[in-house]
């Protein structure tokens, strides 16, 4: 249990320093949430602001993972280490899930980004009525997250161009899970869709932490939905590898 | 005739050599799904805000979203040079520039109004957006000078790509502006000044207005201004691509830093 939860923290905190410093995953990222954040601020009315505010420093995180961890594994066969990590006597699970966690944990310079950037050009002013639950929904939404990222990434293990399907998507996502519509505007159909969306829940949470409302069983489903992302990634990436070494396809060259 | 043969037919076999997205697996996510999903985003972020019409967006969305086939294309398509090491052979040759260069633009033109032009399709079916029948001719031809004119812009970020290494970033970063500024979400009476007169030396700004301008009825004849204007600054920015990788030749040889991105 202490081996695993070392290896999930030093996998993270690795996987977190490399994608500070990339320029894609990084820099672009946190101006990839400011265009579209000010485009939003100017589309709202000033009495709206805070909401498109709280909504699109969200965005940012889900900006964050959906291509990185689309192309998670992809970017492994690249550098030619994904048949070393899944030879590795630890289970492969324990080294992708910290690795998108990490790449959502990294949509934290987005989120703060935009949410100074709303601050200092659009003067929205960011009051948090409940500072502790706001601060629990945060890493709750990250790692919800970061969970259906590692998802996203065994579900694309079979696909070269892996972060075309990811990158594919960061708008749908952006759109049913409420960042900036509200879920009502949406046809009914739509609904259920956005129920098993984590994000759905995490933006729900941070804003309700924020504005006063009840958001612990927001947290609580973004977290359940979190992990039964992971639990069924795991059986997925399992399947996926006992086929890709039962054929010999891998690395797909 | 060599000369057309490399303007047309290098032109097309370098287009379809060095710019990945035409692989299937990336053309239909990246220009066939993503655009219709901008339009619908930013549809549906109005609608919430109270902004504008469904038809404001999806005029805007499917003539920036040209941003993608032009931009990143000519990027990669000179970018993918240097990383396949067959920039120093290309450079090395007595082709002469001009055709060498621009010819690689012509596809990226006809590539990029055509995922215009089926978002607009698209999405117009998807929203129950109907166009007057007169207006259909004038709209095509603007979102084909949009087209042209983000290609010279996507010409003049190569040149810069030959001396930065995140091409992919510069690209990106290329669409978010031309997001905020050409006015395909906001329109021009809810920004400031300043932003308004960067726009206007910017593709797609006067191409987004004439398009509109046209669904709502007007003629071809009333929005020629804009149109040429959208012509006038595609050209400018082609010249700049040019004239900026010919000097950028010159540096690399000097410099000896051809390789150095």
């Amino acid at each position: 249990m202490r081996r695993t939860l070392r290896l999930l923290g030093v996998g993270w905190l690795l996987q977190m320093k490399m994608a500070s410093v990339s320029a894609f995953e990084g820099l672009l990222n946190v101006l990839w949430s400011l265009f579209f954040a000010t485009v939003a601020f100017f589309m709202f009315s000033p009495d709206a602001l805070l909401y498109a505010s709280l909504g699109a420093a969200v965005m940012g995180i889900w900006g964050a993972t959906s291509t990185s961890a689309g192309s998670a594994m992809q970017r492994e066969r690249r550098h030619g280490t994904l048949e070393l990590l899944v030879a590795a006597p630890v289970d492969f699970a324990l080294v992708l899930l910290p690795t998108t966690i990490a790449l959502a944990t990294v949509g934290i310079y987005s989120m703060v980004a935009t949410l100074v950037w709303g601050r200092l050009l659009f003067g929205i002013e960011l009051t948090i009525e409940h500072p502790l639950l706001f601060a629990l929904a945060i890493p709750a939404t990250i790692v919800s997250i970061g969970a259906l990222g590692f998802l996203m990434a065994v579900s694309f293990v079979r696909y070269r161009r892996a972060w075309a399907l990811g990158n594919m998507f960061e708008y749908p996502v952006w759109l049913v899970c409420g960042f900036l519509v509200p879920l009502s505007l949406f046809p009914g159909w739509v609904r259920p869709i956005s129920w098993v969306l984590a994000p759905t829940w995490g933006v729900t949470a941070i804003r309700e932490s924020a504005l006063g409302g009840e958001s612990l069983p927001d947290i609580a489903m973004c977290l359940g939905l979190g992990s039964l992302y992971v639990l069924v990634g795991v059986l997925v990436l399992d399947r996926m590898l006992d086929a890709a070494r039962a054929r010999a396809v891998l690395a797909l060259t | 005739m060599s000369t057309a043969r490399l303007f047309f037919v290098g032109g097309l076999t370098s287009y379809r050599a060095l710019f990945g997205f035409l692989s299937p697996a990336i053309f239909i996510p990246s220009l066939l799904v993503a655009p219709i999903f901008q339009v619908l985003l930013f549809v549906y972020i109005g609608r919430s805000a109270g902004a504008e019409s469904d038809t404001f967006y999806l005029v805007g969305n499917a003539i920036q979203y040209a941003a993608v086939p032009c931009v990143f294309a000519m990027t990669q398509i000179v970018s993918e040079e240097r990383y396949q090491q067959t920039l120093g052979f290309i450079l090395v040759s007595p082709a002469p520039r001009l055709p060498l260069f621009v010819g690689r633009a012509l596809p990226v033109v006809v590539n990029a109004f055509c995922v215009s032009a089926f978002t607009f399709v698209v999405g117009a079916r998807i929203l129950d957006v109907s166009f007057p029948s007169s207006s259909i001719g004038g709209i095509a031809l603007v979102t084909l000078l949009a087209a042209f004119s983000c290609t010279g812009l996507g010409l003049f970020v190569a040149a810069i790509g030959l001396v930065v290494r995140e091409t992919a970033v510069l690209a990106n970063v290329v669409f978010g502006l031309l997001l905020i500024f050409t006015h395909a979400n906001v329109p021009a009476s809810r920004t400031p000044a300043w932003m308004d007169a960067v726009g206007a030396v910017l593709p797609f700004t006067h191409a987004i207005e004439a398009a509109r301008l046209l669904a709502d009825g007007a003629s071809l004849g009333s929005v020629s201004g804009l149109a040429w204007k959208e012509l006038g600054i595609g050209t400018v920015y082609l010249a700049a691509g040019y004239l900026g990788l010919v000097w950028l030749e010159r540096l690399s040889r000097s410099r000896a830093t051809l390789e150095r991105g």
